[in-house]
């Protein structure tokens, strides 16, 4: 019995200093091998008396459970130790940069316009476009401004053909008689989109955007216009409260017309909406004109209604503190990278309008 | 429209102070641009204060002085003053001042070596005294709190300057301003002081207004005024056109200006002695000429109306008058116009001439056409004051008599339009003071609109004209009604939305160009598109409607190369045009890609952008807005500006005739002819207004979901084949070998070259096979195999690699 005991000591010690995977397999089958040392004791069981076998087998039992305890913790601390020096050897420096990404940029205009359509959307509006090319008739005509009206000399019209017949269309109010010729009150509607007038400076491209707004119902006033008007720029502007004042103005195809200053005042350097002393003119604005309502088939004494226009660009300057109207179309690289916005922050009620 | 308060208190007694004048104009329509001094020479002097007087390195008697010039600036200024040293508040001139005493416009200069900006002033300089021998010395107690505001205050009377709407020409003088303010309660309507003018003898230059198809003249009012001495006007009467913006001519020139701003009511005066005979009213023949006061020579279209007398043209009637009968200041004899000319003539020859006049600009919105003898007489009583004379009696030749008119006004159409009420009683009484006649037949009344109103026609104007003068203010701010009648986009406009965001989130800019774009570049993408000029264009490179959307892109995506960046991505969505009439339009989306894929980077290959980086995006976003992959058909007819051999077009299944979208690499011609510096350049193009609505809504398509669980298996094919053989045509013989089993085939090689015979490419496919109802055994697979290599090698002529 000592000798095995002995043995065990030997071969815990070895264990102890053993470092190598292969050796410490090579101790576990010297051990416990087909004619390993423990096993060939075990065999040795058979022969002795009872009484010995009884407590010779316990011993036997005992010194065969640390040794194989022995073993297994010490081939697991192996594996660890092998494991870990793999780890530290396959480290890479995580700070290195990622593969390219390429982030795509939605144009302001086209923000903005997602922004005005979901605000109208919340109130019923739908949308309606026309094309760019207009008749002279639908662009200014059928909108109260015959050929004689000094009005027609604000819209300083791009021409397609030289009897003046088609043009680029002036503003976006030929879509509101598209919309009442082809169907039947009531309407309601918004129409963004591209207009053109051929002046060209700091403060006027050849091209710019407006949003048209109509609606005729049998019992549409100005207090409905003003409400609406009140709604969607509280609602652009992300704002509590928005100061805004009605003022008396002239367009042909309304009547009465007004225009609409909002307050605002500058805070170090920037522009702030809603607040302030002074006024901002933003849109124009008014009951739409009974010739017009008459032009397009409406008969004006049983509806009634009101009409907008709004230049997109330049609320869109206004809410995102662009200084340049020109920048907007001159496709610069790093301005497009700045001004634009995610393609996934689509603006919609319930996500709010602007992150 | 400029006028100053002293001159609309000729027109009104108010108690209004400025700015309540001010504030009243803008909220009745009359919108004030601006109301501000004329800007005056001595603004730019400015108290200012020495922080700092040190000795000039050069220049033992100069000194080198920092100053505080107010809102947080100090600047350097050389100095001679003995008196100059530190804390001194005196007066500071920028340059660019003009200084009093000699005229003298300064500028930044370099004093002995340093720059002096602007200058310290003595009185003499200012003129304040002959004290020269040192800088003003100011007060503290006054001037500490004032550093940096002007020196000198300006006492000149501020200007209103009004922007007045086309359908006001009623205001386009002050009366009009003044009576629009009276009705909205800030004063009262003076009288006008009934003239006592004593005339004498007739007006014997005869005046014809000959019978035309179309006469602009209706009515030509004049006066013969004798016997006067022209000179320069009287400093009341300058100041007056001085406020006005304009230059003081002579007391005659002046006299009518002033007449035209104070009453709306246009004139000319003619020196009579220079006027052949007789004036006769007519229309121009073509061809006809005459040198008009602004020194230009117009030669005239037919039908013009002109006022002539027997030696031919003496002015255009209503738009400018000739020199040949221009007063001067020897003259002596002037016959005084007052006319009335038809809007829509003015109109048509001054667009035709394009001349611009006061006159013009009043008559083309319509000139009260009772206004004529007040007109001349009010003139007249200012020549005879200012330049004596004898007036004859006043002589108004008619062809037609003005017409008043009358709107029978329901008072209820105010409350149904603006939504609040007034008293019936207020109604009448804005309206009175506007210049309405007004009686009332039980609910109705009957209006007389007032002359000068020839914008008022129906009842809707009066409307507008009560609610303006009562305010917009009292118009309530109702809830918006939410009411909705139909969805707010339809299948295209959502369409619109989602393809632009796709596309974007491939890592494109979105980009908005011009409609328009350069002729020269259009050429290139215009394909057989009708060329639509502009006949206006705001340049010539910009003088068509674009065809493309390429011609803008590829416009700016070189400006951005120009620009230094290399790898760029930028779209557009937008119309092109496909003729020129209204709806010749398509709503497309163009895209270009330049540059490489990982450029720089440290652990990928970087390459070039090739066809199928393009392919893969525009098949995804197709995908991503809600076609079928697996319907969608590719074919390599593509537009002149692609490279023909590499570039595709989409279709969105087998029956479609119209490909609705192309990609690939740009035509090496364009990139040659516009100069483009990249290593690559694809692009894309998708026409959104092709594609076709799915008959199916999601909703409705999502119904059924399938799939098995049965092992798969994959086998690989490589095939030797025709070099022009569609590897999408060899997928499709593939899947067509049996449909229910084959449940995908991937391209994974394309080889030629070595061991492959001349005018073949290898192509090798991985197929995967799955049963829906067993799971297949190796005799089932071999005879899939089997039926695939028969398939292929029968319809395509290819061979199967061993």
């Amino acid at each position: 019995m000592s000798d095995i005991k002995k043995i065990k000591d030997d071969y815990i010690d070895k264990l102890n200093t053993e470092n190598n995977i292969d050796k410490v397999n090579n101790i576990k089958s010297e051990l416990f091998g087909k004619n390993g040392i423990i096993s060939n004791e075990f065999k040795k069981l058979g022969s002795i008396s009872v009484e010995e076998r009884k407590k010779l087998a316990s011993d036997l039992n005992n010194i065969k459970d640390e040794l194989q305890n022995k073993i297994s913790i010490k081939i697991q601390e192996i594996e660890t130790k092998e494991i870990n020096l793999k780890l530290e050897k396959e480290k890479i420096d995580v700070t290195l940069p990622e593969r390219n990404i390429e982030i795509g940029k939605i144009h302001p205009v086209s923000q903005v316009i997602d922004e005005i359509s979901s605000i109208f959307s919340e109130i019923g509006f739908s949308v309606e476009e026309g094309p760019d090319v207009e008749n002279e008739y639908n662009n200014f005509t059928a909108l109260n401004t015959p050929d004689n009206h000094p009005a027609r000399d604000m819209h300083d019209t791009f021409y397609l053909d030289n009897n003046k017949e088609l043009l680029l269309r002036t503003h976006t109010s030929p879509v509101q008689v598209r919309t009442m010729l082809k169907g039947k009150p009531p309407f309601k509607i918004i129409a963004p989109g591209r207009t053109y007038r051929s002046d060209s400076d700091q403060t006027h491209a050849p091209m710019f955007h407006q949003v048209e707004g109509l609606h005729i119902d049998k019992n549409i006033n100005m207090g409905h216009l003003k409400g609406c008007l009140n709604y969607f720029i509280k609602e652009f502007f992300e704002v509590d409260k928005i100061k805004m004042r009605f003022r008396p103005s002239h367009f042909p195809f309304t009547e009465p017309s007004a225009e609409v200053d909002i307050g605002y005042e500058i805070k170090n350097g920037k522009i702030v909406i809603g607040e302030g002393n002074k006024w901002l003119e933003i849109l124009g604005c008014g009951m739409v004109h009974p010739n017009v309502l008459k032009n397009v088939k409406v008969n004006p004494s049983k509806y009634q209604g009101y009409a907008f226009g709004i230049g997109i660009d330049r609320l869109g300057m206004l809410k995102y503190g662009i200084n340049d109207l020109r920048a907007f179309f001159e496709t610069d690289y790093r301005w497009l990278s700045h001004f634009g916005f995610d393609p996934l922050d689509v603006p919609s009620n319930y996500r709010g309008l602007s992150r | 429209m400029k006028f100053t308060i002293d001159w609309l208190k000729n027109h009104i007694d108010t108690k209004f102070n400025n700015n309540q004048i001010i504030d009243k104009l803008t909220n009745i329509g009359l919108e004030v641009e601006s109301f501000e001094s004329f800007s005056s020479e001595l603004d730019t002097f400015i108290v200012a204060k020495i922080i700092n007087a040190k000795t000039h390195p050069n220049a033992d008697r100069l000194k080198l002085c920092d100053v505080d010039i107010g809102s947080g600036k100090t600047i350097e200024v050389v100095c001679g003053a003995p008196n100059a040293k530190n804390g001194l508040l005196t007066v500071y001139a920028p340059p660019g001042s003009i200084i009093p005493k000699n005229q003298m416009k300064l500028s930044v200069s370099k004093i002995r070596g340093v720059t002096s900006y602007g200058m310290l002033c003595s009185e003499s300089e200012l003129l304040l005294s002959n004290e020269s021998d040192g800088i003003i010395e100011l007060k503290n107690n006054k001037y500490e709190n004032k550093i940096g505001e002007k020196y000198f205050k300006n006492t000149s009377e501020k200007v209103i300057d009004l922007s007045i709407t086309p359908n006001r020409p009623d205001c386009l003088g002050v009366r009009g301003i003044a009576r629009d303010l009276s009705a909205a309660g800030a004063g009262k309507l003076k009288i006008n002081k009934k003239s006592n003018l004593k005339y004498r003898g007739n007006q014997n230059i005869n005046v014809t207004l000959k019978k035309e198809k179309v006469q602009g003249c209706i009515a030509f009012g004049s006066c013969l005024i004798k016997g006067v001495t022209n000179k320069e006007s009287p400093k009341w009467l300058k100041d007056k056109i001085k406020s006005l913006g304009q230059k003081p001519i002579s007391a005659i020139v002046d006299i009518t200006n002033y007449v035209m701003f104070d009453l709306n009511r246009p004139l000319h005066a003619y020196d009579a002695d220079k006027i052949d005979n007789e004036i006769i009213v007519r229309n121009s023949s073509a061809g006809e000429s005459f040198e008009a006061l602004d020194n230009k020579k117009y030669i005239l279209e037919n039908d013009m109306c002109v006022i002539s007398d027997r030696s031919g043209i003496l002015g255009l009637g209503g738009i400018i008058g000739g020199t040949r009968s221009g007063t001067e200041y020897s003259t002596k004899n002037i016959l005084l116009e007052s006319a009335y000319f038809l809007p829509r003539s003015i109109r048509k020859t001054s667009k035709q001439l394009n001349i611009d006049t006061d006159a013009k600009f009043r008559f083309e919105r319509g000139i009260d056409p009772l206004s004529i003898e007040e007109g001349l007489t009010k003139a007249s009583e200012l020549i005879k004051q200012i330049c004596g004379g004898e007036i004859s009696n006043l002589d108004v030749k008619k062809i037609e008599n003005y017409k008043k008119t009358i709107i029978n006004f329901d008072p209820f159409l105010f409350e149904k339009t603006t939504g609040f009420n007034v008293e019936n009683k207020e109604l009448i009484k804005i309206l009175e003071k506007l210049g309405f006649n007004v009686s009332k037949n039980k609910r109705i009344l009957k209006l007389v609109v007032p002359s000068w109103r020839p914008d008022i026609t129906q009842s809707i104007d009066i409307v507008e004209e009560i609610v303006r003068i009562k305010g917009y203010e009292h118009i309530n701010t109702s809830e918006p009604i939410k009411t909705r009648l139909k969805p707010t986009l339809n299948y295209y406009q959502k369409l619109f939305h989602f393809l632009q965001r796709s596309v974007a989130s491939k890592g494109y800019l979105e980009t908005v160009t011009w409609s328009f774009t350069d002729s020269k570049i259009n050429q290139l993408f215009r394909e057989n598109d009708e060329e639509i000029p502009i006949v206006n264009p705001i340049s010539s490179d910009l003088n068509v409607l674009r065809n493309s959307i390429f011609p803008n892109l590829i416009f700016y995506l070189k400006k951005n190369l120009d620009r230094g960046f290399k790898d760029i991505s930028l779209f557009e969505i937008g119309p092109a045009f496909k003729g020129k009439n209204p709806g010749d339009q398509l709503t497309v989306i163009g895209a270009v890609r330049a540059g490489k894929i990982s450029r720089l980077s440290w652990n990928d290959k970087e390459r070039i952008v090739d066809t199928f980086d393009v392919k893969k995006d525009v098949i995804q976003s197709l995908c991503e807005s809600g076609i079928d992959k697996d319907d969608i058909v590719i074919d390599d007819k593509t537009p002149s500006y692609y490279h023909p051999g590499k570039s595709g077009g989409v279709y969105q299944n087998k029956n479609e005739k119209k490909a609705l979208a192309y990609f690939g690499e740009i035509h090496p011609n364009i990139i040659k002819k516009l100069d483009i510096n990249t290593e690559g350049l694809v692009i894309f193009e998708i026409c959104v207004d092709y594609i076709k609505e799915s008959k199916q809504k999601i909703k409705d398509s999502k119904s059924e979901y399938k799939f098995s669980d049965f092992q798969k298996s994959e086998r690989d094919f490589a095939f030797i084949i025709n070099k022009n053989f569609k590897s999408q045509e060899l997928v499709n013989i593939i899947k067509s070998a049996d449909n229910k089993l084959i449940k995908s085939v991937r391209v994974f090689d394309v080889f030629e070259g070595e061991n492959i015979p001349e005018g073949k490419k290898s192509i090798a496919v991985n197929v995967t096979i799955q049963s829906e109802e067993k799971t297949l055994n190796e005799n089932d697979l071999d005879n899939i195999n089997k039926l695939i290599i028969s398939s292929v090698e029968s319809k395509s002529g290819a061979k199967i690699r061993s």
